[in-house]
């Protein structure tokens, strides 16, 4: 009883520690993220030019970045453990696309109307979620090849849609379409960073607040319900608020893909799969990852930069190829 | 052995009465007519031939499967009244299916039977683990809290799932062929351990099994399900007879005593 007891505190102690860790390690990494860039700033006395740079630009996009991070991993983590899928991920589900294409539909349609994007962009993200839900439900069940090709047929659907939309825009607006398809910071604002900021504060809220119940469904959706969860509205729950997540990351900053799924992931390898844990430490972790993926983004080839979802898909591809054949 | 020191407090003798029920699946009907009542520290058995709706019967008692026709009554009060926290106190699920893609382990894993007890959200208390650990004592399963499920076999996952099962401290257990993959030795076990909870805690069992022998072994009532109908229920003495299980296996078998524990026998004639 006494060694079982040790192992339980143990497990928690150290997980405990690791949060601060992740912590600190996110406040090192925005300040690194800060500091650097194409134009370097001195680091103690800043010239006017300087202070507009690092407040202006600099720290809203790295700001962005990490909320935009936190909000990936955090629906990323939750919908894997809701679908019973550790390969389920917004931007591989069609979640994203879903989003983006919401968002050049108001950018069209509401181009004068600065809140309209989000709002279209979480109608797109929640619209795709269903239709992928729908799709790879059966009679028999939910296996997880039947989610990643209905995740494969939404995205390709939906890119398609894409590509008609762009083919109406002129010229101009089309190049930094593309980019921003990709997934890229650059046209980070401060409301753009406030706004995400609450959303993936209060995301990341509700969804931990359904960590026990997803713990449940986790090992089986029929089980939970047996076991005293409420099923329907864990679900209802858990897709409203990814889809919120991933549409205000996506209207802001476009679809940064692989951060829902390699994030998550490495948490699961270090602390196990309660997501009480996964959950908050996905948020930390994403934003760290995201962060630095942009950094590397701005400076590897300056004064030209890359779009941050190329960094986090260069970095992604290979480590889900790693991880699919380790398990 | 036990700790049942929150099972005892029961007034209905009753615990579960099911009243000519019907399930439809995809505008099938599954089982039709289905009347039985559960008494407290008692075991039923359901039997019957594969496809003749024994899982059905198990998933409408506890709300999971909506029934068409008919009332299921727990504790005195319909079934649909309770909210899925209320009727998980009262009852404990076995189901046959318990995979996971996810490295939880089997600690967390008898945790989770847990839930309805604690906050939605939360951590579980010091009384919560120390039930969990007594659970997987009782299985069998004293070295195994930081094993992973998804690297147990099919017998050891069995168990785990008991273990969750009774951690619940439910007063009704469902058991859908919880010895399926079980050993000789684990099978007894597994066996055992529902018979002396339903002693000493009276608490009461419903399992399904394909075992006539464990079923006349264990069973205070069987229950006799062929084609979505009940074609014979009572005492294991009543239902085994030549002429039941003819109609509903279409076998032949021989009936004595065994020797040692006086129950009724069965052994297939091929």
């Amino acid at each position: 009883m006494n060694s079982d007891q040790k192992t339980i505190e143990n497990k928690f102690s150290r997980s405990w520690r690791l949060g601060v860790l992740l912590v600190f390690a996110l406040l090192i990494a925005l300040m690194f993220a800060a500091a650097l860039g194409s134009e370097s700033l001195s680091f103690f006395e800043l010239s006017d030019a300087e202070t507009t740079i690092l407040y202006d630009i600099r720290l809203p996009r790295v700001l962005l970045g990490a909320c935009v991070g936190a909000s990936l991993a955090v629906a990323g983590a939750s919908l894997q453990s809701l679908l019973r899928n550790p390969l389920a991920e917004p931007y591989l589900l069609g979640v994203s696309n879903g989003a983006a294409l919401g968002t050049m539909l108001a950018f069209v349609f509401f181009s004068q109307l600065e809140f309209a994007r989000p709002v279209c962009a979480i109608a797109g993200a929640g619209l795709a979620t269903i239709a992928v839900y729908q799709m790879a439900k059966s009679r028999a069940g939910m296996n997880v090849e039947r989610l990643v090709l209905s995740g494969v047929i939404v995205t390709t659907f939906l890119s398609s849609l894409i590509v008609l939309l762009t083919s109406v825009l002129d010229a101009a607006k089309l190049r930094s379409f593309t980019f921003w398809l990709l997934g890229d910071l650059s046209q980070a604002t401060k409301n753009g960073f406030y706004l995400t900021f609450v959303c993936a504060a209060f995301g990341t809220i509700i969804l931990s607040s359904q960590a026990r119940a997803l713990n449940l469904m986790m090992i089986g959706e029929r089980d939970a319900f047996d076991f005293g969860v409420e099923t329907n509205k864990v679900r209802l729950v858990v897709f409203t608020t990814a889809s919120a997540l991933v549409g205000v990351s996506v209207a802001a900053s476009g679809s940064v893909g692989y951060v829902g799924l390699i994030v998550p992931h490495l948490i699961r390898l270090s602390v196990g799969s309660d997501n009480r844990l996964v959950i908050p430490f996905s948020a930390i972790s994403g934003a760290i990852f995201v962060v630095l993926a942009d950094t590397v983004a701005r400076i590897a080839i300056a004064p030209r930069e890359l779009p941050v979802g190329a960094i986090t898909a260069l970095i992604g591809a290979p480590m889900f190829i790693y991880l699919l054949r380790k398990n | 052995m036990f700790i049942c020191e929150n099972l005892w407090f029961q007034n209905s003798l009753k615990m579960l009465e099911v009243r000519n029920i019907s399930v439809n699946y995809a505008a099938r009907t599954i089982v039709e007519d289905i009347s039985f009542s559960l008494a407290r520290g008692q075991i039923i058995v359901l039997l019957g031939a594969n496809g003749a709706g024994k899982t059905t019967v198990l998933k409408s008692l506890n709300g999971s499967l909506p029934v068409a026709k008919g009332e299921i009554t727990l504790d005195g009060d319909d079934v649909k009244s309770y909210s899925r926290r209320e009727i998980a106190r009262k009852i404990a699920v076995v189901a046959q299916e318990n995979e996971t893609k996810f490295p939880v382990s089997v600690l967390e894993f008898v945790l989770s039977g847990r839930f309805a007890h604690g906050a939605a959200f939360g951590w579980e208390t010091e009384n919560d683990r120390r039930i969990a650990l007594d659970c997987l004592r009782l299985c069998d399963l004293r070295e195994y809290e930081t094993r992973l499920m998804n690297e147990l076999s099919g017998g050891e996952r069995q168990r785990v799932v008991l273990a969750r099962a009774l951690a619940t401290e439910a007063q009704i257990l469902l058991l859908d062929e919880p010895t399926a993959n079980l050993d000789l030795a684990h099978q007894s076990l597994m066996f055992r351990l529902v018979r002396e909870r339903c002693e000493t805690c009276n608490t009461a069992a419903i399992v399904i099994t394909h075992d006539l022998n464990l079923a006349a072994e264990f069973a205070d009532r069987i229950i006799l399900l062929g084609g979505g109908k009940i074609i014979a229920k009572g005492a294991p003495k009543e239902v085994l007879t030549e002429e039941n299980l003819a109609k509903v296996f279409n076998v032949r078998v021989l009936l004595d005593e065994n020797p040692f524990s006086k129950k009724i026998r069965v052994t297939t004639i091929y």
